[in-house]
């Protein structure tokens, strides 16, 4: 292995040989992408605490899993040992399209796709680009703003697969879909870089469950960008469970585009991972377009969880409305990064932010940081945040009408998070949410 | 019921109680009249095992057991209710859900069965008549949003489902007016049995012209300064404190 390498990670300076191997390598400008971006990469390298996003969060132990690629070949390395149902990861009565992928790569054999409404894409990407890497080309990198992001750079150079979800003018579709990405670890620690394009086209409408899970612990690494575009009058409601092992690595990005009176709605709950993080942009870019982010992070043990979120209000009269709640007990460890940007011509928007943090330690840590850069006058922003101990009193009084101390305790967390539910359209994330939540407190 | 010898108890190192005795027996209902800050509050503090109140000398007898080694829960269970002087506000922890939680901790532990949600809306509506609380209270979070009327007859309906042996009744009459209060009394002397004991913690004595206490204690200086019958909380009212706290050289 070696030592020391330009990128940080071992298995990257192999980069020409695996990117000989990966989807759409005869597709020139493809090609061409994937050196551009792995020279970029190379560049930046992992970033560091010194780069200012990512002040709190030391990606270091990546360096020293000695990560190899689950993909080779086309074929995926892992296999799944232990499985939870796959239906039992949505509580849901309603049927979905689902798809499931391996340690990054599309397993049309495990997934099920129904009949889907005129008008709609929904696929794998690894084949997409590989055979018709021509009708990608305006959707791969529509949504991103990031300027230098290393591991969305190394995403771009080493995406295998993903998923495509293309939802035409005007058309609904009433059925979740269900994405599910299983971490499968073998003996060597596998890294996948999946890539998810979604794009909502004018007035049309859809809700996306995302479901990370381990088969069978271990350490894995994953990387997913996410693209979302949500044309003017769409809505998208996306929602997210990270339930990855509690050795894996889970570095997300996710990147929207919000058009004129489109909506994009996003949940995002984390519970797995040693290290993670979810990191989402999202640009309201056309006048009363809407984006609401909520979250909610259990930590315990070593796990580090990090949020940061950066929304851009870029036209008028849009608004935002963001909610972070967490928990962490032992030495958990959370970070919450919210920026709100309020560009000049965006009058009349409204941007506000909450970040809560419940903890149980007092070896429990979390580093919250909201910025709010406003270059417009007539605007109403706010943000507040909050970190803090159970309260000994409303302790006492639980107790003292007879209820014991870890029953207390657990109702006291549980009324805390409570209201993270309470905005969610979807009844089916709400029983998730509130599942995830008893299975945590079940070990306090 | 209980016995009180000698209780010293410091709070963040500060000595408030200094010698309290106190005994009360089975069917009885005692006072304990004092100024503020005199260590009432302590006291009903100390009985129901709130941590900070450090006992640092003496002890507590309850059905004759030592009471010091029990966790808030466990005295809570064995019949000893605490109605607060403040009800927390507790939001997200919905009432009824509270209530039915308490009251199954506590049938547990005395060998019953839990109640199901049927039962426990029955129970509940009977003794919810009684002390004038609505429905919609119970749907909202505890005490949250509660005026101190509401907070004060909730904790009377707490200690009428929760069915006490040691009823600890914390200032309940503060804040309330005439009809409030009368309410709350009935509500208590409905309570009253030959098998369970009352202390009622008061600043006024109001509250005894319709609770009729067989004894009342002066807690002045972190001791009880002088007992007697229910006509000693008239002549309080007429004279005040300030010579018992004199004598013991309390600054009320
Ligand atoms: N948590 C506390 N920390 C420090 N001092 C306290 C605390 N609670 C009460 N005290 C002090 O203890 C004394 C007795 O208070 P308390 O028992 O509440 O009196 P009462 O109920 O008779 O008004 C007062 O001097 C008060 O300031
Ligand atoms: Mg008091």
């Amino acid at each position: 292995m070696a030592s020391e390498t330009t990128t940080g990670l071992p298995y990257a300076d192999r980069f020409a040989a695996i990117a000989a191997t990966l989807p759409g390598q005869s597709v020139p400008w493809l090609r061409e992408l994937r050196e551009d971006s792995f020279a970029r990469f190379a560049q930046l390298g992992l970033p560091t605490p010194r780069v200012e996003q990512w002040k709190y969060t030391n990606l270091h132990p990546l360096t020293k899993a000695g990560f190899e690629p689950a993909v080779v070949n086309g074929q995926g390395r892992g296999q799944i040992k232990a499985l939870q149902p796959l239906s039992s990861l949505l509580p849901a009565e309603e049927p979905a399209h689902r798809l499931v992928f391996v340690n990054g790569l599309f397993r049309r054999d495990l997934s099920e796709i129904g009949a889907l409404p005129e008008g709609v894409r929904l696929d794998g990407l690894g084949e997409a680009l590989a055979s018709e890497a021509e009708s990608l080309a305006p959707m791969l990198g529509r949504a991103v703003r990031s300027g230098d992001n290393a591991l969305l750079a190394l995403n771009t150079a080493l995406m295998a697969d993903g998923c495509i979800l293309r939802i035409g003018r005007g058309v609904s579709i009433d059925a979740p879909i269900h994405l599910v990405f299983v971490g499968a670890a073998e003996e060597t620690a596998l890294a996948f870089h999946p890539r998810n394009l979604i794009v909502a086209e004018r007035d049309s409408r859809a809700v996306i469950f995302e479901s990370h899970v381990a088969s069978n612990g271990g350490v894995y690494w994953s990387n997913p960008v996410t693209e979302v575009t949500v044309e003017d009058g769409a809505e998208i409601q996306h929602y997210k469970f990270q339930d990855e092992s509690l050795d894996a690595f889970h570095i997300a990005l996710t990147e929207v585009e919000i058009g004129e009176r489109g909506r994009y709605h996003s949940f995002v709950m984390t519970s797995g991972g040693r290290l993670s993080r979810q990191e989402i942009r999202a640009v309201l870019d056309g006048k009363g377009a809407e984006c609401r982010l909520t979250g909610g992070y259990l930590a315990r043990g070593k796990q580090h969880v990090d949020n940061t979120t950066e929304i851009v209000h870029a036209k008028p009269h849009t608004t935002s409305k963001e909610v972070y709640k967490g928990v962490l007990d032992e030495q958990g460890r959370a970070v919450f990064q919210g920026k709100i940007i309020v560009e000049k011509d965006a009058q009349k928007s409204d941007g506000h932010q909450l970040n809560r943090t419940l903890l149980l330690s007092d070896r429990a840590e979390i580093d919250t940081k909201p910025e709010l850069e406003i270059y417009a006058d007539d605007v109403k922003c706010s943000h507040g945040a909050t970190a803090g101990e159970l309260e000994e009193s409303a302790l006492f009084y639980l107790r003292a009408r007879g209820i014991d101390e870890t029953a207390a305790r657990r109702m006291l967390i549980e009324a805390f998070l409570g209201d993270l539910g309470e905005d969610l359209a979807s009844a089916t994330v709400k029983a998730a949410l509130q599942r995830r939540v008893s299975n945590w407190l079940a070990a306090i | 019921m209980l016995e009180v010898k000698n209780l010293h108890v410091t709070v963040d190192g500060q000595p408030i109680l200094k010698g309290l005795d106190l005994s009360v027996g089975a069917g009885e209902v005692h006072a304990i009249m004092g100024p503020n800050g005199s260590g009432k509050s302590t006291l009903a503090y100390v009985l129901a095992g709130r941590e900070g109140y450090e006992v640092t000398e003496g002890s507590i007898l309850y059905q004759g057991r030592d009471l010091l080694d029990l966790s808030p829960e466990e005295r809570a269970r064995d019949g000893i209710f605490l109605a607060f002087q403040y009800p927390v506000e507790i939001p997200g922890v919905g009432t009824n859900s509270f209530l039915k939680t308490a009251v199954n901790a506590v049938r547990k532990h005395r060998g019953e069965r839990e109640l199901d949600a049927m039962e426990f809306m029955k129970l509940m509506r009977e003794k919810r008549d009684l002390l004038g609380v609505n429905e919609e209270m119970l749907r909202r979070s505890l005490n949250v949003g509660f005026s101190g009327g509401e907070k004060k007859r909730t904790e009377i309906l707490q200690m009428a489902l929760l069915d006490p042996k040691l009823a600890v009744l914390d200032e309940t009459d503060s804040g309330l007016d005439i009809d409030a209060l009368k309410i709350v009394a009935e509500g208590v002397n409905a309570l009253r049995s030959p098998d369970r004991a009352m202390v009622l913690i008061t600043h006024y004595q109001r509250l005894l012209n319709y609770i009729v206490p067989d004894k009342v204690h002066v807690l002045a200086a972190g001791c009880i300064a002088k007992s007697g019958g229910k006509e000693l909380a008239h002549q309080l009212e007429k004279e005040g404190y300030g010579d018992l706290a004199g004598k013991t050289g309390a600054a009320a």
